[in-house]
């Protein structure tokens, strides 16, 4: 553990990423990040800082420097080419009125 | 003194526990080492002082039944028996505020001071492993409002037994500095782990009516647990047996006269006070 700090930032405890359950059945989305010297300990943290409100029934909790990010300088060539294609969308069926939530 | 009277001193004592040791993890509000913990310490401060608020609500209901004869010398405190002259009823605050030191029952550990981390987290490690075996026999008790106090306390302190738990692992198996700290401060404050499991007459006689804990029966408890803990911290159990007592009587140390006199400044030089 102690090593690890040291790696990273000599007074600073690693970052973590919190993702909050909200509801049972419901997904879990990201809340924060904080700081925390263990995965024990992050928890712990996530639960003091973000579910002080009844805001959460699960919790998870992953390094920061776990997390892979897509580069935004590539956001056109990424994310652009799916502009045109409205064949993907599910738009050309004509819905029964029953079905309300769609 | 009757069995109302004893009924009375119990609940309180349980209410200046959590009122002393709430209050003492309060200063940490603003001084947390991070963000996080500051965050951690300050929810559980407020889990202390809620239940402090139930059980000095009790213990109003009940001192307002008292015949007028027993209430006036209750309390050696001059403000609360002004208060009991003109015939008005007391409530939580003036349980908390307007008593002094002498009329306090809460036990000498949880008045001791912060000083630092280690000494923060081995005083609520020792009294969170005491609470979690406390609450789990009074929540079987014949009165009614304290089983549903210790039914609620329970939940909280599962958590706070688990944080500072954790944290006497993490300082005690951490660095040679934290170790040192830790170690020290679990030397310097156990000779006040004595009176956690002391049965005075209070705790007798509510035992005989159903209503009080046998806390002698949960020392080999809470010593199980608390060296399992130190074993994995690194952290040597002390040997000592020479114990500090005497805040279950009154008789305190001078820490919580410092305490009282923060806490009780207000409402103290200006009477009923509120905003």
């Amino acid at each position: 553990m102690t090593q690890e700090i040291n790696k990273t930032n000599k007074s600073e405890w690693p970052l973590w990423e919190v993702f909050i359950r909200s509801k049972v059945g419901l997904d879990h989305k990201h809340a924060g990040s904080l700081h925390a010297a263990d995965a024990e300990m992050a928890i712990e943290n996530a639960r003091d800082v973000y579910t002080r409100r009844m805001e959460g029934v699960s919790i998870w909790v992953v390094e920061s420097k776990f997390i892979h990010a897509s580069d935004p300088g590539e956001s056109e060539s990424l994310y652009d080419p799916a502009n045109d294609k409205i064949y993907r969308h599910p738009t050309f069926y004509n819905l029964p009125d029953e079905v309300k939530y769609m | 003194m009757n069995k109302q009277r004893y009924l009375l001193d119990y609940t309180l004592r349980l209410a200046d526990d959590a009122l002393i040791i709430g209050h003492r993890l309060s200063e940490w509000c603003g001084h947390g080492p991070v963000l996080e913990q500051d965050i951690a310490l300050t929810n559980t401060s407020l889990d202390h002082l809620g239940r402090a608020r139930t059980l000095y609500q009790y213990a109003a209901e009940q001192f307002n039944r008292l015949p007028q004869g027993e209430k006036k010398n209750a309390f050696t405190s001059v403000a609360i028996q002004n208060l009991v002259a003109s015939g008005e009823n007391l409530g939580e605050d003036d349980l908390a505020y307007l008593r002094d030191g002498w009329d306090f029952r809460n036990m000498l550990l949880l008045e001791q001071p912060n000083i630092d981390w280690a000494y923060t987290i081995a005083r609520s490690f020792f009294y969170d492993t005491f609470n979690y075996f406390f609450f789990q026999h009074l929540a079987g008790c014949k009165d009614e409002s304290l089983a549903a106090v210790a039914e609620k306390s329970l939940k909280e302190v599962t958590y706070h037994l688990r944080w500072s738990s954790e944290w006497v692992v993490r300082l005690g198996d951490g660095t040679s500095e934290s170790h040192q700290r830790m170690q020290h401060a679990v030397n310097e404050l156990w000779a006040y782990t004595g009176e956690l499991f002391v049965m005075n007459d209070t705790d007798k006689i509510m035992l005989q009516e159903g209503t009080g804990v046998d806390i002698e029966a949960i020392k080999p408890l809470w010593m199980q647990r608390v060296s399992a803990v130190f074993e994995e911290a690194t952290i040597n159990t002390p040997t000592g047996t020479w114990m500090q007592q005497g805040g279950k009587e009154g008789r305190h140390t001078e820490q919580l006269g410092y305490i009282l006199a923060e806490l009780q400044f207000m409402q103290r030089a200006y009477p009923g006070m509120a905003w």
